[in-house]
């Protein structure tokens, strides 16, 4: 039988694949340019028994996410930058209190109200580090409708497996072209639920990490009757200042990212083989630096690009080693240097580290990263 | 007999962290013999609260317990409720968690008439973060941030959740300890939002700088401050000055949120 495709937007993307990971609860607030995948999940949940509620505003939403993953459900919220700036409190609550959830981020210009239809790559620094205190952070970064779709089952993945907010940045140009995308059949992509607890009532304990960096999540409702909260806790959940608890605690929650580095991490990588010239480029930019490669190598330019799909945990092995072969890495971005930063901390000045920025809510073309190669070489 | 608390409570979890003379606990008291009336299965029930001293009242009950952020739990609840039907939703914390911060979602919840209870123990002031004044600290008062008196106008909380669409709400003050399990039992039975505003008394930031010299003084005043429903209608404007309604104040029968999505559900599938 032929597989199912269909012609759709890279937000419409996005939403089914959350249904295909088995999201069944929805909470969000409408800002363009992400308002399709609220629109698609308020058609399909309810078709499946599932929720979807739009709230008064993105911290509700949030919130709401929070609460409805915590009785078990696979959760997706969805917005854009202002709104993403204010769900930042409770991204937070969501890495210590260890909540999966998954919340997309359809980049537009800014700060502020910006450029609501316009694109951008201007969040990137803030999924790291937009909320306070130490901790991991999981940040995808797709460049396709149908990659997106992929990538949003890999979020719901992630999220499950290491308990914990994944973000997936998408830009404007990705989330409203419409491409081609052909949907997985049943079983055909991997599909993670987190590991529900399987100790006695009396024994579970939240954040027992006895076992392991990842503790197993009991449901509201299951019989297991725990305490979450977003105060530094012991392992059985209740809050504690006992500093060597509190290290503890907040230690495992990076180190249940960084130690899982080679399950987490996703990048293409192309021509690189003998690339003399890197582009590092994601999302929408990547298919200009993607086409720049092609052109650049049909003049005998030894270009090629790395693409990362994990954004955050960064990179950091792959692109040193490329700092080292490379004579420039040379990173095209819209923003005005938020993701060069890391790649020039990386190189540790072993290559020359170069950058292309654009706010003014054009894309990057290929003519403009040629040029800048050619600058360089 | 005495009434048995103890099955409620989590081992090991007390003593509180609630000041002496602070009426928040005399309101979990309240909530738990309620919880008891209502033959609520603890397995099933989620206590949802903000950030705030009320708010830390979840982590001491046997339930499954969600203490958030500031201002947050009723967007945290409807979350919880809205993917779980089933479960028994309680929503408790303080005046400012509630109507300050928390304000939005307090109106919009009541507007929804999602089936939660919310106790909210309205102590008109800031306690955890030092007594700063709230939405309920009376204009004239003394806060910690109000040298000069509290120019703010204050809310109602009865009033505003009635406006917001809240279809029972109830008001008793932590003087009034045995109103208070019934009226919470009431709202745990009604199907809808439920708001209980208990007046309760903060004698460490509140009492401290209004010239209540004990806590049997912010006792006196709950309980000089309260007429029951019944008796105020027999009463003038001017007996009324200053007094404050006690009992079910607005009750409604009106489409609850989640059963309203069920038919939702029931049209997408094409029922
Ligand atoms: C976002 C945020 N802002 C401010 C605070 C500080 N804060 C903690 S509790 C509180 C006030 C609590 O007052 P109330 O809700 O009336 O409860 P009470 O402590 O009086 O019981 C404030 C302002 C916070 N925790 N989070």
């Amino acid at each position: 039988m032929a597989k199912k495709v269909a012609l759709m937007q890279g937000n419409e993307a996005c939403a089914q694949g959350a249904l295909y990971a088995g999201c069944s609860f929805f909470a969000g607030y409408p800002i363009t340019p992400s308002t399709e995948v609220a629109e698609v999940m308020s058609i399909e949940l309810p078709k499946i028994g599932g929720k979807f509620i739009q709230m008064e505003d993105e911290i509700a939403a949030i919130a709401a996410l929070i609460g409805a993953s915590l009785t078990g459900a696979k959760v997706l919220d969805s917005t854009s930058g202002p709104g993403m700036s204010l769900k930042q409190e409770l991204i937070g609550y969501a890495c210590i209190a260890e909540v999966p959830c998954v919340i997309v981020n359809v980049q537009r210009g800014g700060p502020s109200t910006g450029m609501p239809t316009g694109p951008g790559q201007s969040d990137m620094q803030q999924a790291m580090w937009g909320t306070h205190g130490d901790h991991a952070a999981i940040v995808l970064t797709p460049a396709s409708c149908q990659e997106i779709y992929e990538e949003t089952v890999r979020a719901f993945n992630l999220a499950e497996k290491y308990r914990m907010p994944v973000q997936i940045q998408i830009d404007e140009i990705c989330a409203h072209m419409r491409e081609r995308v052909q949907f997985a059949e049943p079983g055909e992509m991997e599909v993670i639920n987190r590991e529900a607890p399987s100790v006695a009532v009396e024994d579970y304990k939240p954040y027992d990490a006895s076992k392991g960096l990842i503790p197993p999540l009991a449901a509201f409702g299951s019989g297991y009757r725990y305490h979450v909260t977003g105060l530094n806790k012991a392992e059985d959940g209740f809050p504690t200042t006992k500093a060597e608890l509190v290290d503890a605690e907040e230690r495992r929650q990076i180190d249940k990212v960084m130690l899982n580095l080679a399950d987490i991490l996703k990048n293409e990588e192309y021509l690189l083989e003998d690339a003399e010239i890197v582009l590092f480029a994601y999302g929408s930019t990547s298919r200009s630096a993607r086409y720049a490669v092609n052109e650049l190598r049909k003049e005998g330019v030894k270009a090629g690009m790395f693409r990362p799909l994990t954004m955050w945990p960064f990179p950091d092995a792959r692109v040193a080693e490329l700092a080292v072969q490379a004579k420039a890495i040379i990173c095209p971005e819209m923003n005005l240097g938020q993701m060069v930063r890391e790649v020039e901390r990386v190189a540790k000045g072993n290559c020359e580290v170069a950058h292309i920025g654009r706010v003014d809510g054009e894309p990057i073309n290929p003519g403009q990263i040629i040029d800048k190669v050619k600058e360089v070489l | 007999m005495a009434y048995d608390y103890e099955k409620s409570i989590r081992p090991g979890k007390l003593p509180h962290i609630w000041c002496p003379g602070c009426g928040h606990g005399i309101v979990m008291k309240g909530l738990i013999r309620a919880m008891d009336t209502c033959e609520l299965d603890r397995d099933n029930t989620a206590i949802v609260s903000g950030i705030g001293c009320a708010s830390r009242l979840p982590g001491y009950l046997d339930c499954c317990t969600l203490h958030t952020a500031h201002g947050r739990a009723a967007a945290f609840a409807t979350g919880v409720k809205m993917a779980k039907p089933d479960m028994n939703v309680i929503v408790c914390g303080g005046d400012g968690d509630g109507t300050a911060i928390g304000g939005n979602h307090f109106i919009h919840a009541c507007r929804r008439n999602i089936d939660l209870t919310y106790v909210i123990m309205n102590n008109l002031i800031y306690g955890m973060t030092g007594g700063q004044f709230s939405p309920c600290t009376p204009t004239g008062a003394m806060a910690s941030t109000t040298p000069y008196g509290n120019p703010d106008p204050v809310f109602d909380i009865s009033k505003l959740a009635i406006g917001a669409g809240a279809t029972f709400v109830a008001r008793t003050t932590a003087f009034h300890a045995t109103q208070i399990d019934k009226l919470i039992a009431e709202g745990i039975k009604h199907k809808g939002m439920a708001i209980i505003e208990v007046l309760d008394d903060c004698p460490t930031t509140y009492g401290r700088r209004n010239k209540f010299r004990s806590v049997t003084d912010m006792m006196k005043r709950l309980k000089d401050m309260a007429v029951p429903v019944a008796a105020a209608s027999k009463m003038t404007a001017e007996q009324l000055e200053g007094k404050v309604l006690t009992g079910v104040l607005y009750k409604e029968e009106r489409p609850e949120y989640t059963a309203q999505y069920a038919n939702v559900i029931k049209k997408a599938q094409g029922a």
